[in-house]
């Protein structure tokens, strides 16, 4: 489990996160929501120790991030897996050496130890015939499953995802979706997500919180999400013409 | 004030590069690679452009002897410490800041973007290490280039010489010999340590600190190239001034 402890941040001033408090539970994903700009990416980063905070806390489990020293939070890192938006591969590796990367990096497995493992993870996010290929040869779908592949190598105990399933069509969102998912309760790991597809929070979304101009505007779960009052909330996830259509055909059959 | 904040910036990323060594296996292939793209795929522009220097050198000063008590090899003296003192170290560097400064801004700077050093970080590794350490090794190696070009510079102009019948064979080796000083070799070496350490870091430190997009990466290889070539010819200076005067 995460908990971010009224956490605040500012860039030259300008106060990007403000009081936020929340739990990130372990074994569901949880996703947060917002605007561009809301500060979602900003909360991930402070989460992962990418930004130093202002004040609050932030604990894993009840380790916390702020008290730990230079070894505690390398320690900490190896029980992170990260999947950034644009995938972040390696790109002059190919999807075997990226995947690998981790383990080459901080274990002392043999090269057949570390292949063999990469090759499991690698038919875990139904990787075929792509280990010798560089990540500008393979598709945006599949480099987001070698991401998901490398981040999950080590047997991370937290996984962040920053829009996982930008950039990607439909289908194949909905199918990474269900990838996460899938290994957040098969690993039994804590998952936060940053989204802003609302198709994401309708498939996944066990925990959702919502940011809005860098406050804690709502939190709850999918099921709760579509019938809140709350107004911002309301707002941000009806802004889609679809899901007004969807809203209208309901409203007129109930 | 910005000028100073880099200036603590880039001193604290230096400080940051000699901590934390990455493991030896993976380092060792990092080096390898560096070399290869800094030293190895530099050797072509580098001869290219010292023969024909060298050569260049040789048939403007051979020009510039209209007086006949002047004897012709002074042709192979003036090419020798032309290519020795300034050329081969200064002139070439200044090219390599084009050359290996973009290369080394824009790679690291496109890590950067793509968020590639983010998530090095993620995995608790010491990004300055594993990005900049190998860079520096590498260019340990770039006295041999300085070497090449030192020797192509001298061939260019003794070629040009003999093509262009400015002087002949012999005296154009007699010029080469003539009041040899060793010392000065030294101090080409000396500066090309110094010149060689500023092409490792100073366009990594632009590529590090990289803010933006791929506008940004062009902006900062430009910049990298400006300041690289600014601190090359200062640093020549200030090591001419000390060890020459």
């Amino acid at each position: 489990m995460i908990v971010v402890d009224k956490l605040c941040k500012t860039f030259h001033g300008v106060t990007v996160l403000n009081d936020v408090s929340t739990q990130f539970e372990k074994g569901k994903t949880n996703l947060i929501i917002g605007q561009s700009g809301s500060g979602k990416t900003v909360l991930l980063k402070c989460i992962l120790g990418l930004y130093s905070i202002d004040s609050g806390q932030i604990f894993f489990e009840d380790r916390s991030l702020q008290e730990m020293n230079n070894q505690e939070r390398s320690v900490l890192r190896q029980e992170m897996g990260m999947v950034f938006q644009g995938s972040a591969l390696f790109d002059s590796m190919t999807v075997e050496e990226n995947i690998m990367f981790p383990m080459r990096m901080l274990t002392q497995k043999s090269p057949e130890e570390m292949r063999s493992r990469a090759n499991e993870v690698i038919k875990r996010v139904n990787l075929i015939n792509s280990n010798q290929k560089l990540p500008s040869e393979i598709s945006g779908g599949m480099q987001k499953r070698v991401a998901i592949a490398r981040a999950i190598v080590m047997n991370p105990k937290y996984l962040f995802c920053d829009e996982p399933n930008s950039g990607l069509d439909p289908k194949t969102s909905t199918l990474i979706d269900n990838l996460i998912q899938e290994i957040t309760k098969e690993y039994e790991i804590t998952t936060v997500i940053n989204t802003h597809d609302m198709n994401s929070v309708m498939e996944i979304g066990e925990k959702v919180l919502f940011l809005e101009n860098g406050h804690k505007g709502w939190e709850g779960s999918n099921l709760e999400v579509f019938k809140t009052e709350n107004e911002a909330v309301g707002n941000f996830i009806y802004s889609s013409n679809l899901f007004q259509k969807v809203r209208e055909v309901y409203q007129k059959e109930n | 004030m910005i000028i100073l904040q880099n200036i603590g910036a880039y001193f604290i990323m230096l400080s940051k590069v000699f901590i934390r060594f990455t493991r030896w296996s993976v380092m060792k292939e990092l080096i390898l690679r560096e070399v290869d793209s800094l030293i190895i795929r530099s050797i072509g522009i580098v001869s290219f452009i010292s023969f024909f220097v060298g050569g260049v050198v040789a048939i403007q000063t051979a020009l510039n002897l209209n007086n006949p008590l002047l004897p012709k090899n002074l042709i192979g003296y003036a090419t020798r410490q032309s290519v020795i003192l300034e050329f081969a170290p200064t002139f070439i560097s200044v090219i390599m800041a084009g050359k290996v400064g973009s290369y080394i801004t824009s790679s690291i700077g496109t890590m950067r973007v793509t968020e590639q050093i983010d998530a090095l970080k993620v995995m608790g590794i010491n990004t300055y290490n594993y990005l900049i350490f190998p860079k520096i090794i590498a260019l340990l190696f770039y006295p041999f280039v300085i070497t090449i070009s030192m020797f192509l510079g001298i061939f260019g102009g003794y070629a040009a010489s003999l093509y262009g019948g400015f002087c002949s064979s012999g005296d154009f080796i007699e010029g080469i010999q003539l009041d040899f000083t060793p010392y000065h070799v030294r101090y080409a070496f000396i500066k090309t340590a110094f010149f060689a350490f500023i092409l490792a870091t100073v366009p990594s430190y632009h590529g590090y600190f990289l803010k933006g997009g791929a506008l940004e990466v062009g902006k900062a290889s430009t910049t990298s190239f400006v300041w690289t070539s600014v601190l090359i010819i200062v640093t020549n200076y200030i090591v001419t001034q000390l060890l020459l005067t």
